[in-house]
């Protein structure tokens, strides 16, 4: 298959509107994995602020992934979703906990205020360990015959997977501690400058890990990354990840604002570009490409209308509601 | 658990937490709407009476909304995770809907709500109000959306089915399929009224207790005058429903009325009460009318209404519990068009605010509309049954490969964790209704929002945070 086709468009969509989830429900996110690291009442409430006008819209990115998949890859949906179910379910749950837990919050009485710090933490933590788990069994492989999915229940519960799911916590809790660099200061910010470090060293080596993991357990995947010519072309991300991550180590030791959560969205990029590369053009790895599972021209060509033309509007005003919340928030200024 | 199997479990399962979600919605596309209206007379009228409302009901609705993203979020992925089958072969279509749910409505609501919420000072009134309706249209764009889904998955059209999949050949026939109209008016009135209803009995709870203010006066008022008019239009629609549901799901319509034979050249009772028994193929304990189901569903005295004999054994929905659920929606409109004309007769004496007897039977009815909702779901959906999609695929061929263990567990999951937070949540709902709508809020009260001190958050803490307050006005 040569050229662009329609498949091609939505893979690329897709993908744009995970990454856009991966990226902003990840401070969020990461957010709430850090709190444990913050006790003062106070702190907690500023860290809850930065991303309390902004999480519900973060969310929906999810939804949109959800929804084109089911619209442009029914077939992708049906079976990612179908294998991984238990993991989805508890990362589901975690997302149920962290939602309310960010409004009750504010709303308790203060001796029941820890509760919701509880479901808070708890369910940042869960949701994006089994957020983790489920991009790496997906990575992993899914086990297809004919059109449905064909192995068990626990499949997914495999060491590479809960290593994900760990690997994730990490990256972001360094996004939640960059984001709050970037949008606090004083006493706060000066602890995310220190948290930052030890959290970048701990990223680097998951990421080392999972890149060799990952090749070394999918010879298609080694393949892919090591045989001629491809290792010229694709020797730029790790190489950049390397760069990008001294810079932001530099940064943090500078103790710069904004560029240490710029540098870390730019990991996580190399990072995500570096998955794709990894399994395109398969769709459910390792052997369902996007164009098996695509849903037919009528379908795909009927959402991208609407997808090409909204998206733009939908990037306009998610733009402009970050404008509206700009700047540094404060205890005086208490909702920024 | 309890001997059931997987697919049953599913099958709870979704309805558990489908059930749960839409009384969110539900009242979301009422509030929004109703917001939009009292923000419009303010602007029209200056009257301070329309902001207070605003005020009041706009933190209401932020808890709301909060609930129905996060139940929501679950329901995006419900499909592909209990009916994985489903989604392969029809997916094509249903798919494509729900995107462009998303990417038209769910957007919409997210991006404007934040200035709703909290941006009156910032942004002024005009842009302000224009972001109330956008967040109003939103809730309507993402009814059109979901419905249309729903109704195709009734009364499928402009398809066909190639490899065994279904192919989209006609969007427009996918959309605008027969029973999408109707269903489309019937469930928007249904949120209209049910939130007219919990309006009415929150000016009704605080009017028996003596808390008698212009802006309480004002909502009952609303919500009656809603009665009056959308009551006996949603009759109206439901009717022809019925009708389009004879046409298309004649199955449906004899397991609601639970009708199992049809006697040569007899016309068709209406059966008012009885239990049908799926057994023993007979209605139980009946109490019939003679010829009115025939007056009702074909307008006719002679015409014979399809009876559950004419259909296979394994074709038949279930007909004890949608004989049920139907009267019981239908019970709740005649109540609620009850209410409207009771309210329209105790008006001219100004008894509306006053008689302690009408204002227990609002206060009572103020979970009507959410009950009436539920039970004209679970007709609907249960009437459709064995199919998933009406006449092409059984939901026996619909549900993903799970186990029972791993169904039971995620169910126990799911029960507990709804009823615990969305309890809260019901609950923290409940406690700013009691607090009532406050005189002159807009004015001296502190807006919240970005830039100023109060109201740190979004959508639920949009809700003030001073807990006293409730404390002091309840004792």
């Amino acid at each position: 298959m040569v050229g662009i086709d329609l498949s091609h468009i939505w893979a690329v969509i897709i993908a744009f509107g995970v990454m856009m989830y991966v990226v902003m429900d990840g401070f969020d996110l990461g957010i709430g994995i850090l709190f444990p690291f913050v006790k003062d009442d106070r702190e907690r409430d500023l860290m809850m602020n930065s991303v309390a006008p902004v999480w519900d819209g973060n969310e929906t990115w999810l939804v949109l992934g959800g929804a084109a998949l089911f619209g442009a890859f029914p077939l992708a949906y049906a079976v990612v979703l179908d294998a991984l179910y238990l993991p989805l379910i508890f990362m589901l749950l975690g997302l149920i906990f962290r939602g309310v837990a960010f409004e009750f919050r504010f709303k308790a009485k203060a001796h029941k205020r820890h509760i919701w710090d509880k479901a808070f933490i708890g369910g940042s933590i869960t949701a994006t360990f089994f957020q983790g788990v489920t991009l790496g069994a997906y990575i992993d492989g899914i086990e297809v015959v004919g059109r449905t999915y064909a192995g068990g229940p626990l499949d997914w519960l495999k060491p590479f997977a809960l290593f994900c799911g760990l690997a994730l916590v990490a990256a972001y809790a360094l996004l939640g501690c960059t984001w709050l660099i970037m949008k606090t200061e004083g006493r706060l910010q000066e602890q995310m400058h220190d948290l930052g470090k030890p959290l970048i060293l701990v990223v680097l080596a998951v990421t080392g890990i999972v890149s060799l993991w990952t090749p070394l357990a999918h010879p298609e995947i080694a393949e892919r990354w090591f045989s001629l010519p491809n290792i010229f072309w694709l020797s730029p991300v790790p190489i950049l990840v390397l760069l990008c991550t001294w810079a932001l180590w530099r940064a943090v030791q500078k103790r710069q604002h904004y560029a240490p959560f710029l540098l870390t969205l730019g990991l996580i990029f190399l990072g995500y570009s570096g998955l794709g590369l990894s399994l395109w053009p398969n769709i459910i790895p390792p052997s369902v490409t996007i164009w098996e599972a695509a849903s037919p021209p009528q379908s795909q060509a009927f959402i991208l209308v609407g997808a090409l033309f909204i998206i733009p509007f939908i990037l306009m005003y998610t733009a402009w509601s970050y404008y509206v919340f700009r700047g540094k928030i404060t205890h005086e200024h208490g909702y920024h | 658990m309890f001997g059931l199997e997987a697919l049953e479990l599913a099958r709870i399962q979704f309805a558990f937490t489908i059930s749960f979600h839409i009384i969110f919605p539900a009242i979301t596309i009422g509030l929004a709407s109703y917001l939009a209206v009292l923000e419009g007379l303010w602007l029209k009228t200056g009257k301070s009476v329309y902001m207070d409302l605003y005020h009041f009901w706009s933190k209401i609705f932020a808890v709301n909304f909060g609930m129905g993203v996060v139940s929501g979020l679950v329901m995006a992925y419900q499909f592909g995770t209990n009916w994985s089958a489903f989604s392969d072969f029809a997916g094509a279509v249903t798919g494509p809907l729900l995107t462009y749910e998303v990417l038209t409505a769910f957007f919409l609501e997210a991006g404007f709500l934040g200035v709703m919420l909290f941006g009156l000072n910032r942004v002024g009134p005009g842009l302000h109000f224009f972001s109330t309706l956008m967040v109003a249209i939103g809730t309507l764009i993402s009814t059109f959306w979901i419905l249309a889904s729903n109704s195709w998955m009734q009364t499928p059209q402009g398809f066909e089915i190639v490899d065994g999949r279904v192919i989209p050949v006609d969007w427009f026939a996918v959309v605008f399929n027969p029973s999408f109209p109707y269903r489309l008016m019937h469930m928007a009135t249904a949120a209209f009224l049910a939130t007219a209803f919990f309006v009415g009995a929150s000016a009704a709870w605080h009017l028996l207790r003596g808390r008698d203010n212009p802006a309480v006066r004002k909502m009952l008022s609303m919500a009656m005058w809603m009665a009056l008019i959308v009551a006996p239009i949603q009759a109206v629609i439901g009717d022809a429903h019925g009708l389009n549901t004879l046409e298309h799901q004649p199955a449906k319509i004899a397991a609601i009325e639970g009708h199992w034979e049809n006697p040569p050249g007899e016309a068709t009772p209406l059966i008012l009460f009885g239990w049908p028994d799926m057994e023993r193929e007979e209605t139980r304990f009946k109490v019939e009318i003679p010829k009115l189901g025939s007056l009702i569903l074909t307008h006719s005295l002679d015409k014979q209404v399809p009876a559950l004999k004419e259909f296979p054994k394994e074709d038949r929905p279930n007909s004890t519990v949608v004989f049920w659920s139907f009267r019981i929606m239908v019970g709740l409109g005649l109540l609620m068009i009850m209410m409207g004309a009771w309210a329209l007769l105790l008006r001219p004496r100004g008894k509306l605010y006053e008689n302690r007897a009408f204002l227990h039977m609002a206060l009572w009815m103020g979970p009507s509309g959410l009950i009436a909702i539920l039970a004209g779901w679970f007709t609907t959906e249960i009437g459709r049954q064995p199919w998933v999609v009406y006449g092409l695929m059984r939901t026996s061929d619909a549900v993903s490969n799970h186990t029972v263990v791993q169904m039971s567990v995620t169910l126990v999951l799911f029960v507990v964790v709804y009823f615990a937070l969305f309890g809260a949540g019901l609950g923290y709902m409940m406690r700013l209704v009691r607090k009532g709508p406050v005189p002159a809020e807009g004015t001296n009260h502190q807006e919240g929002g970005p830039g100023q001190q109060r109201t740190p958050s979004r959508p639920l803490s949009a809700a003030p945070d001073d807990e006293d307050d409730t404390q002091t006005e309840r004792s």
